[in-house]
């Protein structure tokens, strides 16, 4: 049965869909202007290649209290260009999200507190300048907002996040290939 | 073969059976108009006087007759003209394929004289759109276009073509198939088992005491109008259409209780919010269909069989919905489905309908020289004894010829609905008289809608098109002034219209007109109109504050209409307010 997830008791705030879509030009601005028209709420879209370079992946997350995952992907799955999608919100899951963090550095005492933040996250220093800092954070969501969270108190200069990427665990994420469409005529149907 | 890209446009539309192409010409689509003149004894290109009725005129054709629709236009203003008919097919899911010139693609990003980004302009509007740079593509994406144009839900798709690729030479091969990555005509949201959904809905359907089948355009699309016939004869289920629903079911059936929404019949509307169970057939349940979607069909179970997942769930949470085509669904379900009659729920329908009748208008005697449009629309059925192809405006003059004309033919009315895109009439009449060259073709315009498009009188008369013209004046725009009268006080803000004098006009344009202002002229213009060969412009000057009822006001229940009083309560004027 064709189940919207948002009103099916499965009511996880946010859904992660992974898309499948050609890589041609113009396709991102298709699934820009399909979010557009329909007033869907998107909180992150991030956009990459994969191992087919005809294939680009893209990783959506939808809020779903104010929009229905069910209907976005409904809808990409309409746009030609898109492949496939799957909404992975339910199923088991890799969710990384990358974010470069410019903090203020004070001091030496400041400096050598927050890169023992930085590796209680996990975290890399990726850039030393004598008054400030670049930590690489990669992790879910949380993660990140955990470090910026601790990281506030010593003056945050620049954030820039990627966005969540997901991949399923386990068997790869296959799509079964579109038969040839043979035609002769411009028949269709009616009347 | 080698054969300019101009010429591949030609070769394909010949191999894709589209011999007929609405079209205007410009300096970026200038080769493939060159190269059409060796083509033009085996395609047929109508000039039109305006972009937007190229495209309308192609999706009327496409509804016509169940092929794409082309049209053709150059790059900047002629493709820009064209977005209002793109827009039309895409909302009520027509098959055409539009082809635009570009400027040359060294020249694209530019702003070169007459560039416009054309594919960025109708994303929105189209099932899907291509910019052709490379002139090896263009066989492959013309093939591609007419694929995705006509099937699963059918819709327009925009070729924008560079001027140098349809110079340019290339070997040319026919495409004989396509074969697309991500397209699928139909696409299942997750795996949908069909039989157990199918049998599903079977038992809903035997449960129910109170169904109502809600029957939209996908019948058409699909070809099930022999299967919906047979659901309900043997089930005894009544239907209720949609307005592009229309022609799937005969009116004169008596389960048929016709057009359902805003301006629905009152039984209709009160069948749907009485029923216990909706089976919702190749329709998208338009706000114009639901009135307030939150008071809609409450005590109602929900099927909703559609071709486009986007749709199921949409609007109305679906107990039991099915992706599919609306034919093989049926063909599946009806062997499944009990016999059955529903005696005493039609027969509560009935009482309805016949409450309905005794506020009919037409139902009491109004003297001759009180026109009514209505009078206009149920003249023209009598006269044709339904037996034509009517393309509608958009506006009252829409919503009577839905309420006065009874449609007994398959797919016979040609209207505008999910855009209602006044000045559709006339290009759709040409349309459909291409599209159905021995049917006897009427548009049926308000005075402000046939303003819209009296250009293409001029492509009437060029293409030697027989059609008659039937505009219903009322000097006013008139559906806008029936919300200024109902819903703001009266305060009639620019809806007022002069209008030219349509004989005349006829007469410059060397066509017959005709005027009428009393019931028998009208019975008398409409008879000399059929006896003439060849385009008529018959003027039918009626009741200008007349409202069409009953009504849904924004934002009220489906049933909550807002009705005519019974003939007997009062008389003249009074009565058709
Ligand atoms: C292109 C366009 N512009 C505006 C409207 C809004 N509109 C809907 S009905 C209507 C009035 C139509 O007047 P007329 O053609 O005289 O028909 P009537 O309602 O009087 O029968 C208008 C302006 C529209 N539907 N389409
Ligand atoms: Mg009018």
């Amino acid at each position: 049965m064709l189940v919207d997830h948002a009103a099916s008791g499965q009511t996880a705030q946010k859904h992660t869909l992974v898309a499948l879509v050609e890589n041609k030009p113009g396709v991102l601005n298709r699934v820009a202007s399909l979010f557009r028209r329909r007033n869907f709420n998107i909180d992150s879209l991030a956009v990459g290649t994969t191992d087919d370079p005809k294939v680009s992946r893209m990783t959506i997350v939808v809020d779903a209290s104010r929009t229905s995952a069910a209907m976005v992907e409904r809808n990409l799955y309409k746009l030609v260009n898109v492949i496939d999608v799957q909404d992975v919100t339910h199923l088991p899951t890799v969710v990384r999200e990358l974010a470069l963090i410019k903090v203020r550095v004070e001091n030496t005492q400041k400096r050598s507190e927050i890169k023992q933040l930085a590796d209680m996250f996990e975290s890399r220093v990726v850039d030393v300048k004598t008054d400030t800092l670049i930590i690489e954070m990669v992790g879910d969501e949380e993660k990140v907002d955990g470090i910026l969270n601790v990281l506030n108190d010593y003056g945050i200069l620049e954030v820039v996040r990627t966005g969540r990427v997901a991949m399923t665990r386990g068997a790869a994420h296959v799509v079964p290939d579109q038969d040839d469409v043979a035609f002769s005529s411009n028949g269709h149907s009616h009347p | 073969m080698k054969l300019t890209g101009a010429q591949i446009i030609w070769e394909t539309l010949l191999q894709q059976g589209a011999t007929l192409v609405f079209g205007y010409p410009g300096g970026a689509i200038l080769p493939a108009y060159d190269a059409l003149y060796d083509y033009r004894d085996r395609i047929r290109h109508v000039l039109v006087r305006h972009e937007e009725n190229a495209a309308l005129a192609a999706d009327s054709y496409a509804r016509a007759t169940g092929k794409v629709g082309v049209c053709m236009a150059t790059s900047g203003p002629g493709a820009t003209n064209l977005v209002t008919g793109l827009a039309n097919a895409m909302m009520d899911s027509s098959p055409i394929v539009a082809i635009t010139g570009q400027v040359s693609s060294n020249l694209v990003g530019t702003d070169a004289f007459q560039e416009t980004d054309v594919t960025g302009v109708t994303i929105p509007v189209t099932k899907h759109n291509y910019l052709v740079t490379d002139v090896k593509e263009l066989a492959q994406v013309l093939a591609e276009a007419f694929y995705i144009a006509r099937s699963g839900r059918p819709g327009p798709v925009l070729i924008d073509i560079c001027k140098d690729v349809q110079q340019q030479t290339v070997e040319y091969e026919p495409i004989t198939s396509v074969k697309l990555k991500g397209y699928r005509a139909i696409k299942p949201m997750h795996k949908q088992n069909i039989p157990g959904l199918v049998t599903d809905a079977a038992t809903l359907i035997n449960a129910a005491k109170r169904p109502i089948i809600l029957a939209g355009q996908g019948i058409k699309h699909g070809g099930a109008h022999g299967e919906l016939c047979e659901l309900i004869n043997k089930a005894g289920i009544p239907v209720a259409t949609t307005l592009l629903g229309i022609g799937v079911l005969s009116e004169d059936h008596p389960l048929n209780l016709r057009m359902m929404g805003m301006h629905g019949e009152a039984y209709v509307n009160m069948a749907i919010a009485n029923a216990d169970l909706l089976i919702a057939l190749g329709m998208r349940f338009d706000d114009r269909v639901t009135g307030n979607l939150a008071q809609y069909a409450k005590n109602a179970k929900v099927i909703h069989v559609d071709i486009d997942a986007a749709e199921v769930g949409k609007n109305v949470p679906t107990d039991v919905g099915i992706v599919g085509n609306v034919k093989s669904v049926l063909q599946a379900l009806i062997p499944q489905v009990a016999n059955g009659s529903h005696k005493d729920w039609v027969g509560t329908i009935n009482a309805w309908r016949d409450d309905t009748k005794s506020r009919d208008v037409l139902a009491q005697e109004l003297p001759d020289n009180m026109l009514l449009a209505p009078h206009v629309i149920r003249g023209i059925w009598e006269a044709t004894k339904g037996e034509c192809t009517i393309a509608t405006d958009v506006g009252q003059n829409q919503m009577w010829e839905t309420q006065y004309f009874q449609h007994t033919r398959r797919n016979q009315l040609i209207t505008s609905g999910g855009l209602g895109t006044m000045g559709f009439a006339l290009p759709a009449s040409i349309g459909a008289k291409l599209g159905r060259p021995d049917d006897e073709v009427w548009a049926v315009a308000g005075d402000g809608g046939f303003q819209m498009s009296i250009p293409e009188l001029a492509t009437l008369v060029q293409e030697k098109l027989n059609v008659k013209i039937a505009v219903i004046n009322n000097h006013f725009l008139g559906m806008v002034r029936q919300w200024q009268d109902l819903i703001h006080n009266k305060r009639y803000s620019q809806t007022q219209m002069w209008t030219p004098n349509f004989q005349k006009l006829a007469d410059a344009y060397g066509i017959k007109g005709l005027r009428a202002t009393t019931q028998s002229e009208m019975r008398q213009i409409i008879a000399e109109a059929r006896a003439t060969d060849g385009p008529v412009l018959c003027e039918f000057v009626v009741e200008p504050e007349m409202n069409v009822f009953p009504m849904v006001m924004p934002g009220k229940a489906l049933d909550e209409m807002t009705r005519r009083q019974p003939a007997a309560l009062g008389t003249g004027m009074d009565a058709i307010k």
